[in-house]
């Protein structure tokens, strides 16, 4: 049964669409591949086995009726931040241990809408804060390639669950890179969509004006299928865009004719693995023999962008993260006074990196710095935002590396918050702009660890990224290589 | 720029976080070495940039006003042991000063 736990959901569809598999056949098989595997990878917080294969059963019986979409029945996994109700949702958090939602998130509503089945809910470094899924209250996950190394973050856990064959695909979320930087280390397509394109409702905000759901799979095509299903306006949230959703499927070609490619001279940064340099300079060669115009660009504030993105969403989060005092959901800590109970019911439900990122948001809004820090930070995002419009009118993609290294060691950076911050360095400035990025597999280290390619977009220019990504992506065979597990 | 003790302890109180010696001694190396970094920023002139509010091209959006039903009550309160008379219980809130 093991190959169940290899198909894409194109291949899964086609499967369960000529009836030779089941979706009862496809649940089980992952549920037994977590029972035999996740104990070394922990990338799940919950396993949902019994409400899975009630799924799996109702998604058979619509099949049986007729029905008959890429999602119906492909068994999928969630990031823990994704609201889901009745089933608990930590956020990785201790200060929202046994939190069962009275709602679901619309991305999920969405996908179980058209039948697909909930695994379980994955391991991500606390409300979304990291780079490595080693800030989790609860457990490490480990890289499927390595495991001594982690697998990336904030989603890591959705990343792990993907390569190892734990779920067909995975919804995480990107607020400055934790999609991408952890598909690249983990070797799975991660894309994070524009602002705007994907309901953020259900999703536990960290910082509301960046924060974006999208998938984590084993091909371009399933990242196609997922956007397809989750896209689009939803009442519930305000900064959803009515724009019209096409069928991102319909936009792969396996040729980059007629687009232009920019490459940006200050993402080649200094103190990068030359192993990701190499990998990514062949990856761009690869774009120029299927048709592609390469073309240097330049974006001048590019250095800018990992302080004003560690004012903006920390200056956020301390904002969103108000709402966690012990009083309407999750454990209290009682401590004599109204006062007192917050106090300590933050202090001991939220972790190191939380906590210092809330005391660095709280200091950047506080009275006589808001002016030197907050609004500095929005005003340079300004200047971050229009590098990449000038960018945009004289190409239609940017390619660069995802990660300036590959997977790195457990607890290598845990004590060294700034060169965790520097992890991202490369992925951070897309959110702040709005835009659209997907990384995807293009080579592998002499550690034999997965190097990512980041292909960005301009806003709802999605179809474009998952083009040259699919014609990348059928050119070379990166994708196809399997950890050993 | 170092912080000083006095304004770790500002900030925390603020956000309403109970901090441990350890623990303010720590962010005190760690916030102060992470906004020296920042600093770097002052560098950029930003005299006729306006600041970001959206990435959105959106401005005030608003929804019909029509009447839906809700999550119930008791869903609500679900996820605390902490209720009474189909409320949250909290603790006296006027005997003291903030």
């Amino acid at each position: 049964m093991s190959d169940l736990t290899d198909l894409t959901i194109e291949e899964a569809h086609a499967l369960l669409q000529r009836g030779e598999v089941s979706s009862v056949e496809l649940t089980q098989a992952h549920l037994e591949r977590i029972e035999a595997v996740d104990g070394l990878i922990r990338s799940y917080l919950t396993v949902t086995a019994g409400q899975a294969l009630d799924q799996a059963r109702a998604a058979d019986a619509r099949r049986a009726e007729g029905e008959d979409t890429p999602l119906l029945g492909v068994p999928l996994s969630y990031k823990d931040v994704l609201c889901t109700r009745g089933v608990q949702t930590t956020c990785g958090s201790r200060i929202l241990e046994g939190y069962r939602p009275p709602y679901t998130a619309t991305a999920i509503e969405k996908l179980e809408a058209l039948g697909a089945v909930m695994l379980g809910k994955t391991n991500m470094d606390e409300f979304a804060m990291g780079s490595s899924t080693e800030n989790s209250a609860y457990v490490v996950t480990r890289n499927p390639w390595d495991t001594e190394r982690v697998p990336g973050g904030s989603s890591g856990g959705s990343a792990a669950s993907v390569a190892a064959r734990l779920a067909v695909a995975s919804l995480g979320t990107d607020t400055g890179g934790s999609i991408r930087q952890p598909a690249s280390l983990c070797g799975v397509v991660g894309l994070k969509p524009s602002y705007g394109r994907v309901s953020r409702y259900g999703l536990v905000a960290f910082a509301s004006s960046l924060d974006q759901i999208g998938p984590l799979t084993r091909s371009v095509t399933d990242a196609a299928l997922m956007l397809n299903a989750i896209a689009g306006h939803d009442p519930r949230d305000s900064t959803s865009m009515n724009v019209e959703v096409p069928d991102y499927t319909a936009a792969l070609r396996a040729d980059m004719q007629g687009l232009r490619v920019g490459v940006p001279r200050e993402y080649f940064i200094e103190g990068m693995q030359p192993a990701v340099e190499a990998a990514v300079r062949a990856a761009i060669d690869q774009l120029a023999e299927l048709g592609a115009e390469i073309r240097e660009v330049s974006l001048p504030h590019t250095d800018a962008a990992l302080p004003v993105y560690y004012l903006v969403a920390p200056a956020e989060a301390s904002a969103n993260l108000a709402r966690f005092d012990g009083v309407r959901y999750g454990p209290r800590v009682v401590a004599g006074s109204m006062w007192e109970t917050y106090r300590q019911t933050r202090g001991q439900g939220f972790g190191p990196e939380v906590k210092r990122r809330i005391m660095l948001g709280t200091y950047a809004l506080s009275a006589g710095y808001y002016d030197a820090y907050y609004l500095k930070a929005q005003k340079v995002r300004t200047l971050i935002k229009q590098d990449f419009e000038q960018a945009f009118e004289q190409v239609d993609l940017i390619a660069c590396p995802v990660s300036p290294t590959t997977a790195f060691r457990i607890g290598e950076r845990i004590d060294d918050p700034l060169q965790m911050y520097l992890s991202d360095v490369l992925t951070l400035a897309v959110n702040l702009a709005g835009i659209c990025g997907i990384s995807i597999p293009c080579g592998f280290d002499e550690n034999d660890l997965p190097i990512g390619l980041q292909l960005i977009g301009p806003a709802f220019g999605e179809e474009q990224v998952l083009r040259a990504a699919y014609a990348y992506e059928q050119s070379t065979d990166w994708h196809t290589r399997v950890p050993a597990l | 720029m170092t912080l000083s003790i006095e304004e770790v302890e500002h900030i925390a109180e603020l956000a309403k976080l109970a901090l441990t010696d350890e623990e303010k001694a720590r962010y005190r190396e760690q916030l102060s070495a992470i906004l020296d970094y920042f600093n770097r920023l002052q560098a950029i002139d930003t005299d006729d940039i306006p600041p970001t509010a959206t990435v959105l091209p959106l401005h005030t959006v608003l929804r019909d006003d029509v009447p839906h039903p809700g999550i119930s009550r008791e869903e609500l309160l679900a996820n605390t042991e902490h209720k009474e008379n189909g409320m949250f219980r909290v603790e006296a809130i006027l005997d003291e000063s903030p």
